[in-house]
């Protein structure tokens, strides 16, 4: 196995707020490596997207502390200057958000906000980093982007709005991508065309990838191992057979439980994890699924440490004091992966 | 574009007569506006009041004295019942000096609007900012007569740093255009700039917050690119339509308070006067001129925001 291209270790990422301080991210550790698509899943407020922000620097703010490390390549991300994060930014590190509908300026062309991108960081005339934006319209699938250049995202659709944000995030060659949600404001046949735009572009460049999403069908179609967050907290990583054939943690068991699967019988009521994710600023002692987890016993208290439980696999690692033996026995729920029953 | 303007020039010409109408009516139906009496005077007759009736048409249909009075509009021949005045000489006489106070205030609370807005905006909540706002509160509610004779009384009467009221046309002497004109522009200033400043600093703090923004830092740019070009771009587009509509309806006649205070006979005191005695055709001539300012900066406007924000398309 070669060296992490990424490394982020003990992610801490807090804000002060009128109500308290939020403890968003609650010492995330993973690492991404070279030509890999890496999935971060969980529901929304996890910490998933203030994590990928923060490796891009773009959580800093008066408000933010941040602890931690986030190594890429040797240097730590969280600890650069602002002048040095520019750089990396785009450059190495580059990042799709969540809705291409607002992700754009309005007021600009598309092609003239990729060609600002490139001429931010390159010394290169205008004609050049032109040429180079319409090449990078053309690698993400944007027909006749010579034309399209000169459009205003308004004039976009949706697709090709996410499409011409992937073709900004790309025109640099970074080493790494990070998309927030990039399918989650698409429709459905768009989504798919999306996924496997990135998928290609990981095949074909050796582009390593991080795809946050809330969507397990995403994780299933592209990743090729996936951190579960939950409350801030990484209480599952693996393989992707890992997650979806043998998951160790009793919350990813609610998240696979409350899939519908078109290969499966239909269920009365879409069965759901009981209750609502516990407050970031004054989160419950010891593990933050235990007040939803009917499992819960009495070492639940003491914070289990994310660490591989299982000795034939060292990769997967989870965050439950429950043996594996007693997971995989009560994880069963009418007859598949589950971590209630459907209500009746 | 061409279309869009011609469009907007007819669509004037409506709005010109509706107001217009709505003017004469309001006159017509007002107590004490009998032009009669302010024509012959309080000391005449009952004889020479009916001669006056019949001369001016006052015994007209409505529709009849509309129509004379807006033929007299139209060709230039108003004049005031009161002080036998040409409504359109005296409105060409004030014109220079209210361009002049309009013009040179207009930059002054834009530039300062602009530079305060933004320095509260990118110190939100810091002590910059909270000094800003505190200022910026103060100037928006100084009332602009009690300002304007402050300043009058200390600067001055008590100590002679600038003349005491009054207009010299910037051909005559620029020295003396200019010495007369700082205390107005300052004092008609001084409301927009507390306007503005809280407008821009407001918009900038939401266009911040917007999801592009987050991509322009994303993309490795400076952050003063990101303020300048990406930020400040669209936080400025409400500033110029509200700028746009300020000049006009102050160039309109809205800076009567500004005018009056500093005796600089420009339009907008000729307004206050034309009110005050009740006299019809200096209130319609310079309605109607007040409105056709309105108007025409309102389409100027529509203008350079389709220009600045490429999703406004002028419906053609």
């Amino acid at each position: 196995m070669s060296a992490p291209l990424l490394d982020v270790s003990d992610l801490r990422v807090s804000f002060a707020t009128e109500e308290g301080v939020v403890k968003a991210v609650d010492g995330v550790s993973f690492d991404l490596r070279a030509g890999e698509i890496l999935a971060i899943v969980g529901e929304s407020g996890c910490g998933k997207s203030v994590t990928a922000l923060t490796v891009m620097g773009l959580s800093r703010g008066p408000n933010a502390t941040i602890e931690g490390s986030a190594m890429l390549s040797g240097v730590d991300l969280v600890t650069m200057d602002d002048e040095a994060l520019h750089k990396v930014r785009a450059e190495r590190v580059a990042m799709v958000f969540q809705d291409p509908m607002t992700a754009l300026n309005p007021v600009y062309k598309v092609g003239d906000q990729i060609v600002e991108q490139i001429r931010a960081h390159e010394d290169i005339s205008k004609e050049a980093a032109r040429a180079r934006a319409i090449e990078a319209l053309r690698s993400v699938g944007i027909p006749n982007p010579g034309r399209r250049y000169d459009h205003y995202p308004h004039e976009f659709s949706g697709g090709m709005r996410q499409r011409a944000m992937i073709a900004l995030a790309l025109s640099l060659e970074p080493e790494v991508l990070i998309a927030d949600e990039p399918t989650t404001a698409l429709d459905v046949t768009i989504q798919a065309q999306i996924l496997s735009l990135i998928e290609r572009l990981n095949r074909d460049r050796g582009l390593a990838v991080i795809l946050i999403t809330h969507d397990l069908g995403v994780v299933a179609e592209v990743a090729d191992r996936a951190l579960v967050m939950y409350a801030g907290r990484v209480v599952e990583e693996g393989t992707l057979d890992d997650i979806f054939y043998d998951p160790q943690h009793p919350y990813t068991w609610g998240l696979l439980g409350s899939l519908t699967r078109i290969d499966q019988p239909r269920p009365r009521r879409l069965p759901l994890i009981p209750g609502a994710p516990p407050s970031l600023i004054s989160p419950p002692q010891g593990c933050h699924f235990r007040p939803r987890c009917p499992h819960a016993f009495t070492k639940c208290p003491t914070t289990p440490p994310l660490e591989a439980r299982l000795p034939d696999n060292p990769g997967h690692r989870d965050r439950c004091w429950l043996d594996s033996e007693t997971k995989r026995a009560r994880r069963v729920v009418e007859d598949r992966i589950g971590l209630v029953a459907s209500a009746e | 574009m061409a279309r869009f303007a011609a469009r907007r020039l007819v669509n004037m010409v409506f709005v010109l007569i509706a107001i217009s109408i709505i003017t004469f009516l309001i006159f017509y139906k007002i107590p004490g506006g009998d032009p009669v009496l302010r024509i012959a005077g309080r000391a005449s007759n009952e004889t020479t009041r009916a001669q006056i009736r019949e001369d001016y048409g006052f015994n007209d249909p409505v529709y009849v004295q509309y129509g004379e009075l807006m033929k007299k509009t139209v060709s230039g021949d108003l004049i005031s019942y009161s002080n036998r005045v040409n409504v359109r000489e005296e409105l060409v006489r004030g014109l220079p000096a209210t361009l002049s106070l309009v013009i040179g205030s207009a930059v002054i609370w834009l530039f300062f609007g602009v530079l305060f807005g933004v320095l509260s905006a990118v110190y939100a909540g810091r002590w910059p900012d909270r000094v800003i706002t505190i200022l910026a509160m103060i100037g928006i509610s100084l009332p602009v007569f009690w300002l304007g004779a402050l300043l009058l009384y200390y600067l001055t009467f008590k100590v002679s740093l600038f003349p005491a009221g009054g207009y010299v046309p910037l051909t005559e002497d620029p020295a003396g255009w200019f010495s007369h004109l700082i205390l107005p522009w300052f004092t008609l200033s001084i409301l927009f700039i507390g306007f503005y400043t809280r407008l821009l600093r407001s918009n900038m703090l939401d266009v911040m917050n917007e999801d592009y923004v987050r991509t322009a830092r994303a993309k490795g740019l400076s952050e003063r690119r990101v303020l300048g070009r990406h930020v400040m771009r669209n936080a400025l587009i409400p500033i110029v339509t509200l700028f746009g509509l300020d000049v006009g309806a102050a160039i309109g006649g809205g800076a009567i308070l500004t005018e009056s205070v500093y005796d600089l006979q420009g339009i907008g005191q000729y307004v206050a006067d034309s009110v005050g005695s009740l006299d019809l055709p200096p209130i319609m001539g310079t309605t109607l001129y007040a409105a056709f300012f309105i108007v025409l900066f309102s389409a100027i406007v529509d203008i350079l925001y389709a220009r600045l924000d490429p999703r406004v398309r002028l419906n053609q």
